[in-house]
C-alpha cells in the first residue's frame, strides 16, 4: 500500500491490551481519513449513550492520507469522541510532528478505550505498545510534559500529545497539545484523556512511507507549495489570522464584551498590526507547512514580561475584544496560561467573558470570585480566573463546565447572554452581521464553528448579502461545510484553500498521486457529504433533536448597538426559515433526521439501519 | 589560496521549520518519505529557533581520519566526503567525530550516509524544495558577501529615507 499504513491500532486502557485492525483500499478510500475517518471509528467505538468521562468512551485518532509525505500542509490528524461539553460529537484537528509520526509508526488511526487503573502514558514505539507510569508527570503543564517524555525516552525524535493539569481536572474544555504549540484545541478531548488517567501519546515512528508517483507528486507538491508564497496566503504569512481583528471590526462583527457590542473602540491596540510591530518575534510552521502562519509573540516589559506563546485570530477575540480587555500583553497572558495549562482559548475567554457580565450585572458578586472584581478590560482578573478555571479552585470549579452549565447552575437571567450552541461556546464572528453564518452556527453538528462551517465567508466577502435571511443560504451552508469537510478529510490545513484552482479536481490529483487510488472530482464531492452525514448520524443516535439546532438569546433578541452593522439581529423566524431550507438542500427530513436512502446512497447502510429514518 | 567548496548552508532567520528539506533528501535518496533516512537535519529548539544543518565539507575533516577502516575520503575536486559502502561497518567512531552531527547512519543498510551535494541530479534538492529560500549551496565567503550586502543595503536604505 502507498502512503497508507492499512492499519487501527486499538488499545484498551484498561486491560493493557492492544489490537491492530487491517483496513483495505475500500475502506480506506471510502473515509479517506482525517475527520471522516476518525468520526467513524467514533461512531464504531463509543457505544451509544456512553458518558464521555466514562471508560466507554472512545478518544479516535486519525491522520489523513498525505501524513509523512511531501504534500504541503497535509501533516494534520483529528480526534473524534463524544464531546463531555456537548454530549455531541467533539471532533477537533491539530497539526506538525505528532500527525506524521502515526503515520511513520504504521498506522493510520488510533482508538482508545477503557480507563488505566492510575496515570499512565502510551509510548507507541513502531509495532510496539507500552503502557508506562505517568505518576511523575500528573500535574506537568504541557510543554514540561514533552520534554520530561522525551528525556525519559532519550530520543527527541519522540513525538508527544498530552493532556495538560485542565485535563486531568476534568476542565469540560480541556484540550491535548502536541508539538508545544499546536493543539486539538476544542470540545474537551483532554477532559476525556484525563478520565481515562492518560496523560500522554508519544510516538516514534520510524517507517519510511513509500507513494505511488513520487516524481509526480513532488513537482505537483512544489508547484502548490510555490503558489502557497503568493497572494492568496499573503494574511497567514504576515499578520497571520490576527488581521481579522481590524478587518471585522470595520464590518461591525468584532465580537465585543460578551457580543453585546460588535465593535470595539480599543480594536487597533489589539490588532494583528500592532501585535506584528510590537510583539511578533517570527511566524514559523508546521511539519510539511510552506507557508508559516504561526505567530510566535514575547512581550518584553510590564508585569507580564517574558510571557511567549503563539497567537491565532480567535484566541485573540475570546480573550480580548470579548472580554473588552485592551492591554495586549494582558491578552497574550490569558492566550499562554491556557496553552500551558492545557484549555481551549476560545471555550476560557468566552467562559471568562460570561462571568464578567454576570459580575457587572451584579449577578455574581466580589464574593463569588473569592474576592475579585472581574468588569470587562480586567486583565488581572481575568488572568486569575484562568488560574482557577484550570485548578478547579473556588469559582473555577463552576465556570470549568462552560457557560451552558454555568449559567443553567447560576440563573438569573445568564442563560439569555450564555454565547453557545449545542454547549460549545461560541467562535469570533458576530453571526446578527452575517445570516448565512447564522445559519451555520445553528446546524454546526460540533456546535458553532467557523472552521467546519465556512459560512461566514460568502457574507464576508459580499458574494451573498450578509444582512438577509433567505432560503437559498441552505444551500450555501451545506456547501461550505462540505468544503470545509473536504479538507479536514484528505487532510489539508484551510491556510491553503485559496491556492487549489479546483478543489475536487486538484486533491483527486494529489490524492491519486499519493496512494495510488484511483478517485474521481466527484467522489471527493460525496467524501464531503458523507463526513458531514457520519458526524450528523453519531448526533442523533446520542439524542440530537431539532431543538438542538438554535442560537443563544442575545443572537435573537439583541440588536448589535452600533458599527456597520447596526441594527442587526438573527430574527427567529428567519433562523427557522434557513433551518428548514438547510435540512431540504441535505436531503435531510423537515425534523433533520436522515433518511435511509440518503445514508445508503452515501455508502453508510450499517447506520443506515441504525438511525436511517 | 585555499579554495572554499560550496556545502549546503542554511539561513535560521529565514528557516521555518517546515522539514520538506528532510522529506526531498529521503525521496531523492531512497524514494521514500523518512526524516531518518535524509542527509540534511532540521533542528527545531522551541519555541523559535531552527536551522537545518549538513555536511560542511570541512578541510582535513575529523570523520575521514576517524575511521578506522579509511571507508570515508574527501574529493578533491568537489570537497565531498566519499562513503565506501563495501569498507563501512556502521561502527559510528564517524559519526562521533562530527562537529555538526552531520553523519548518519541508514539503519537497514548499516552504512553511513552524508550529505553529496545531489551530485547524480541537476541542483541540491532540498535547496529546491526550501520555499522561504533559507537553503543555498554556498561557501562561508559567499554568506558573508550577501549579509554584508544586505546590511549596507539595509542600513543606506535608513539613511536615505531618513
Amino acid at each position: 500500500m502507498f502512503a497508507y499504513a492499512g492499519k487501527i491500532l486499538h488499545i484498551d486502557l484498561t486491560n493493557q491490551k492492544t489490537r491492530v485492525e487491517r483496513v483495505g483500499e475500500d475502506f480506506l478510500k471510502k473515509y479517506v481519513g482525517g475527520v471522516c475517518l476518525a468520526a467513524r471509528l467514533a461512531y464504531d467505538n463509543t457505544p451509544k449513550g456512553a458518558d464521555p468521562l466514562s471508560p466507554e468512551n472512545a478518544l479516535c485518532l486519525a491522520t489523513g492520507a498525505f501524513c509523512g509525505t511531501i504534500v504541503p500542509v497535509g501533516n494534520k490528524y483529528s480526534i473524534a469522541t463524544k464531546s463531555p461539553l456537548t454530549g455531541f460529537i467533539g471532533d477537533c484537528l491539530s497539526s506538525s510532528y505528532f500527525a506524521a509520526s502515526i503515520k511513520r509508526a504504521g498506522y493510520d488511526g488510533i482508538a482508545i478505550k477503557g480507563k488505566a487503573e492510575r496515570p499512565i502514558y502510551l509510548f507507541i514505539d513502531d509495532d510496539i505498545v507500552q503502557f508506562r507510569d505517568a505518576s511523575g508527570l500528573w500535574g506537568m503543564e504541557t510543554w514540561q510534559t514533552e520534554e520530561a517524555i522525551r528525556s525519559e525516552i532519550g530520543d527527541e525524535t519522540v513525538r508527544v500529545a498530552s493532556a495538560g493539569p485542565a485535563g486531568e481536572k476534568l476542565v469540560l474544555f480541556a484540550n491535548v497539545t502536541n508539538d508545544r504549540q499546536r493543539q486539538a484545541g476544542r470540545t474537551g478531548p483532554g477532559a476525556v484523556m484525563g478520565s481515562k488517567n492518560l496523560k500522554a501519546i508519544a510516538i516514534r515512528g520510524t517507517q519510511p512511507i513509500p507513494v505511488a508517483d513520487l516524481e509526480g507528486l513532488s513537482k505537483a507538491c512544489l508547484e502548490l507549495s510555490q503558489t502557497a508564497q503568493g497572494t492568496k496566503t499573503e494574511k497567514y504569512r504576515i499578520l497571520g489570522t490576527p488581521s481579522n481583528v481590524l478587518t471585522l471590526n470595520r464590518l461591525g462583527i468584532l465580537p465585543t464584551r460578551n457580543f453585546q457590542q460588535g465593535v470595539f473602540e480599543a480594536a487597533e491596540k489589539i490588532s494583528g498590526e500592532y501585535m506584528h510591530e510590537h510583539y511578533t518575534d517570527k511566524a514559523v510552521s508546521c511539519a510539511g507547512c510552506p507557508i508559516a502562519c504561526e505567530q510566535n509573540v514575547t512581550v518584553k516589559e510590564g508585569a507580564y514580561a517574558g510571557t511567549r506563546t503563539s497567537i491565532d485570530y480567535e484566541s485573540l477575540f475570546a480573550n480580548g475584544s470579548l472580554c473588552g480587555i485592551d492591554y495586549f500583553p494582558g491578552i497574550i497572558k490569558a492566550i499562554e496560561l491556557c496553552d500551558r495549562y492545557g484549555m481551549d482559548t476560545m471555550s476560557t475567554g468566552v467562559t471568562v467573558a460570561w462571568a464578567m457580565e454576570c459580575f457587572e450585572r451584579g449577578i455574581l458578586t466580589k464574593e463569588d470570585f473569592d474576592g475579585l472584581e472581574p468588569y470587562f478590560g480586567n486583565h488581572e482578573a481575568a488572568t486569575a480566573l484562568i488560574e482557577k478555571i484550570a485548578r478547579r479552585e473556588g469559582i473555577g470549579d463552576l465556570l470549568a463546565q462552560g457557560v451552558k452549565r454555568a449559567s443553567e447552575k447560576v440563573g438569573k437571567g445568564s442563560k439569555h447572554f450564555a454565547m453557545h450552541a449545542k454547549g460549545l461556546e461560541m467562535c469570533g464572528y458576530d453571526p446578527r452581521g452575517l445570516q448565512t453564518f447564522a445559519l451555520g452556527c445553528a446546524v454546526g453538528t460540533r456546535g458553532p464553528c467557523h472552521n467546519r462551517s465556512l459560512a461566514y465567508e460568502p457574507d464576508v466577502r459580499g458574494e451573498v448579502d450578509r444582512f438577509k435571511a433567505e432560503p437559498g443560504r441552505g444551500h450555501v451552508a451545506k456547501d461550505a461545510e462540505e468544503f470545509a469537510a473536504i479538507l479536514d478529510t484528505m487532510m489539508f490545513c484551510k491556510f491553503i484553500r485559496g491556492c487549489f484552482k479546483d478543489l475536487y479536481a486538484d486533491s483527486a490529483r494529489l490524492y491519486t498521486l499519493t496512494t495510488g487510488i484511483e478517485i474521481t472530482p466527484e467522489e471527493i464531492k460525496k467524501l464531503g457529504e458523507r463526513a458531514w452525514n457520519l458526524k450528523k448520524a453519531f448526533n442523533i443516535r446520542e439524542g440530537w433533536t431539532k431543538d438542538d439546532d438554535w442560537l443563544p438569546p442575545r443572537f435573537l433578541k439583541d440588536p448589535i448597538p452600533e458599527g456597520t452593522s447596526k441594527g442587526c439581529v438573527v430574527k427567529p423566524k428567519d433562523l427557522r426559515m434557513m433551518i428548514d431550507a438547510y435540512y431540504q438542500a441535505r436531503g435531510w427530513t423537515p425534523e433533520g433526521l436522515i433518511p435511509k436512502e440518503k445514508l445508503i446512497e452515501l455508502g453508510l447502510e450499517d447506520i443506515a439501519e441504525d438511525i436511517g429514518v | 589560496m585555499a579554495v572554499q567548496h560550496p556545502f549546503i548552508v542554511c539561513d535560521p532567520d529565514k528557516c521555518v521549520g517546515c522539514q520538506m528539506c528532510e522529506l526531498i533528501c529521503s525521496a531523492t535518496k531512497h524514494g521514500e518519505f523518512m526524516p531518518l533516512l535524509s542527509r540534511v537535519r532540521n533542528v527545531r529548539i522551541y519555541p523559535i529557533t531552527m536551522m537545518s544543518v549538513a555536511c560542511r565539507l570541512c578541510e582535513d575533516p575529523p570523520c575521514v581520519t576517524a575511521c578506522p577502516r579509511q571507508a570515508l575520503s574527501q574529493s578533491e575536486e568537489t570537497g565531498i566526503i566519499m562513503v565506501d559502502k563495501e569498507l563501512c561497518n556502521g561502527c559510528g567512531w564517524c559519526i562521533e567525530a562530527c562537529d555538526f552531527g552531520a553523519i548518519a547512519l541508514n539503519p537497514a543498510e548499516k552504512v553511513v550516509e552524508i550529505c553529496d551535494l545531489c551530485q547524480d541530479q541537476e541542483e541540491p534538492q532540498c535547496v529546491k524544495f526550501c520555499l522561504k529560500e533559507a537553503l543555498s549551496l554556498s561557501t562561508p565567503d559567499q554568506v558573508a558577501q550577501r549579509a554584508r550586502r544586505e546590511a549596507v543595503a539595509k542600513l543606506l536604505e535608513e539613511l536615505l529615507s531618513s
